[in-house]
């Protein structure tokens, strides 16, 4: 018997729980010669902003021990061309769109809300609040709750899709942030983002990134993911979407039992970029072989 | 595409500096000189990251180890600077390897029978290889050379033994002419060489200066760069240089995996 792959993320079906995570797999055209696009679950597009968005200087990215540190500085075609140019294509594929979108204000935020409501080949919005607020001085709305439960409050406003918030995990409490999006509205959770982090060139006494700082990714953070996706699932009832160095069907099956309804690929991506198909498949071996039915039944299912 | 390779012979040709032939599929026959290959070093984490390498040449051969008919091959020609090269040194005749490749965009090789230009230093000189063997068919080439030391100058007979007229520069004189190999091209222009391109790859610097001279010469020059990257598809954004008119509010940043590594100089910013 065929495993059944299938989950639901507040109410998006899903036909099996492998997403691409945003900023690692482009607008998802650059990946059709190297997989097939319709084996996935979902593809999360880059983060879009309201205007083009330069991004920051180079160096941007550096591998690391099990990881890679990026300061991409979300560059971004922006959300008029994201309409105009990348969504025709992925009408052309029948797997959901999820944008992933982010601004410096939370006016920013809400109007990119409304302008992808009216947007049929997104599915649903994912917002990233890992970003300054401009206006407050660059507070973080993913670090504080209040401004985090605001920029929900106005997304959820202004779209009717479903609203799912990607946390940040740099925070001294991530389930603190987890209730705040939740009680705003949200409707599902994505983490994690990446880790900041830092890489020094000792000759030259120089930080590697000319950003200084960067986001830490791939399997050196997969611990850190999923002990946050244990605590949040612990704690808030939405479904979470569990995201941070996954590289093999293994890894994927670990976020589920850890209280994850679908997973999220981003570095694994740059490695092998038919690495979400691949672990799609291979998670269907593992329940196949293991005499699992349903896929479903192991989320959350961690024994203790 | 995305494909495995088996490892037909890793040669050091110079200290430090390696020569790799791995079997390819025969789509690979189609590669343009100029592009470029992301290779998975190993099946682990460590390190994490593909390398990219350009194309230094690709060809058929009859393999004395399986009946299977005429084979495509593919070289990278590599000098060993970290992790990843390393381990790319200890590999042996059949090793396997996990290969994106061929990726980005090639030179543009221009009008036949005109004359062209190669400028390469050290191991940049790499796709300037499978690049001269596709213009000598119907052009006069000159290659002018680069490297620190004698031991850094790599492939010149090869290149001779298609009719490639050679120019060599290094920084101690220890082979061709003491100094940096933009002066030799330099100079050879002052006394009247010609030629309707200029092809470079090489370090940033020299890539720089070649642009220089190619602007006030006024010879149209293709520059083949290197960046840090991740994907080498174009999803990332790590690999960007600034394009020609760049600036914060209109952001004109180009992906070297994807747009490049070969950039008409004029389209770029130069820094
Ligand atoms: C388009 C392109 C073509 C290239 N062609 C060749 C070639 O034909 N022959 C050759 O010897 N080298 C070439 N390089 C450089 C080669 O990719 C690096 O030397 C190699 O990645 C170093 O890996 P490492 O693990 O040994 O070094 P490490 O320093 O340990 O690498 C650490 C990280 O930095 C990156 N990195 C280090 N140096 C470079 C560099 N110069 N350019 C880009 N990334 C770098 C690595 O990929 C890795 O992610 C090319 C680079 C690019 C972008
Ligand atoms: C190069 C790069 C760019 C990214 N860009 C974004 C982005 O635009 N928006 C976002 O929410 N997350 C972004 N991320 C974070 C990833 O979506 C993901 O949360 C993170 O990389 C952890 O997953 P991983 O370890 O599987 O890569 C980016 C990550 C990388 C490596
Ligand atoms: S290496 Fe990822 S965009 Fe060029």
């Amino acid at each position: 018997m065929k495993p059944d792959m299938s989950v639901e993320i507040a109410g998006i079906k899903l036909r099996n729980p492998v997403m691409t995570a945003s900023g690692t797999f482009g607008y998802g055209k650059e990946f059709a010669d190297y997989m097939d696009l319709e084996k996935i679950g979902a593809i999360i597009t880059k983060g879009l902003s309201l205007r083009p968005k330069a991004g920051n200087p180079t160096p941007r990215i550096v591998e690391t021990p099990g990881g890679m540190l990026n300061a991409i500085g979300l560059q971004n075609v922006g959300i008029e061309a994201f309409i105009a140019e990348k969504a025709p294509f992925l009408r052309t594929i029948n797997t959901p769109v999820i944008a992933n979108l982010y601004g410096n204000t939370l006016e920013e935020y809400g109007e990119l809300a409304r302008r992808l409501d009216k947007v049929q080949e997104v599915a649903a919005v994912e917002v990233n609040i890992s970003c300054p607020n401009v206006k407050q001085g660059g507070i973080v709305f993913g670090t504080d709750p209040r401004a985090a439960a605001e920029v929900v409050a106005m997304v959820r406003e202004a779209t009717i899709k479903p609203v799912i918030v990607k946390l940040s995990p740099n925070v001294t409490d991530i389930v603190v942030m987890a209730n705040a999006c939740a009680e705003a509205g949200a409707d599902a959770l994505s983490l994690i983002n990446t880790l900041t982090g830092m890489a020094i060139d000792l000759q030259k006494r120089r930080p590697v990134l000319a950003n200084v700082t960067g986001g830490l990714s791939g399997p050196a953070i997969k611990p850190v993911a999923l002990r946050m996706v244990w605590q949040v699932a612990r704690a808030v009832k939405l479904p979470i979407i569990g995201i941070g160095g996954i590289m093999t069907a293994n890894d994927a099956l670990e976020f589920l039992l850890a209280g994850a309804t679908a997973v999220q690929i981003g570095t694994a991506n740059f490695l092998d970029p038919a690495a979400a198909q691949t672990i799609a498949m291979e998670m269907e071996r593992y329940l196949a072989d293991n005499g699992i039915a349903d896929v479903k039944e192991l989320i959350g299912a961690l024994r203790y | 595409m995305q494909y495995k390779a088996m490892v037909i012979s890793n040669q050091e040709v110079s200290s430090g500096y390696y020569r790799l032939r791995m079997t390819a599929p025969k789509e690979l026959a189609e590669a343009k000189p100029g592009q470029f290959v992301m290779v998975r070093v190993n099946n682990s984490i460590d390190p994490l990251l593909r390398r990219p390498f350009g194309i230094f040449d690709v060809g058929s051969f009859v393999p004395e180890y399986a009946d299977v008919g005429r084979q495509t091959y593919l070289e990278i020609l590599y000098k060993v600077v970290g992790k990843g090269t390393a381990m790319l040194a200890a590999l042996h005749h059949g090793d396997h390897l996990d290969m994106l490749a061929p990726l980005g965009k090639g030179f543009a090789p221009g009008d036949a029978g005109e004359e062209k230009i190669l400028v390469g230093g050290g191991v940049g000189l790499a796709p300037l290889y499978y690049l001269a063997k596709e213009l000598v068919k119907n052009s006069r080439v000159h290659l002018f050379v680069g490297g620190r030391s004698r031991e850094d100058v790599l492939c010149i007979t090869e290149f001779e033994r298609l009719g490639v007229e050679t120019y060599v520069a290094t920084d101690d004189g220890t082979l061709g002419e003491r100094g940096l190999v933009t002066e030799v091209l330099e100079k050879q222009l002052q006394q009247g060489a010609t030629a309707k391109t200029i092809f470079a790859c090489g370090p940033y610097p020299m890539l720089r200066a070649v642009a220089a001279i190619a602007g006030r010469t006024r010879i149209p020059c293709q520059v083949s760069l290197e960046a840090y990257m991740a994907c080498g598809v174009g999803a990332c954004l790590g690999c960007v240089m600034k394009g020609r008119n760049h600036t914060e509010a209109t952001p004109d940043y180009r992906c070297v995996c994807k747009d490049g590594p070969v950039f008409d100089y004029q389209e770029l910013q130069w820094d």
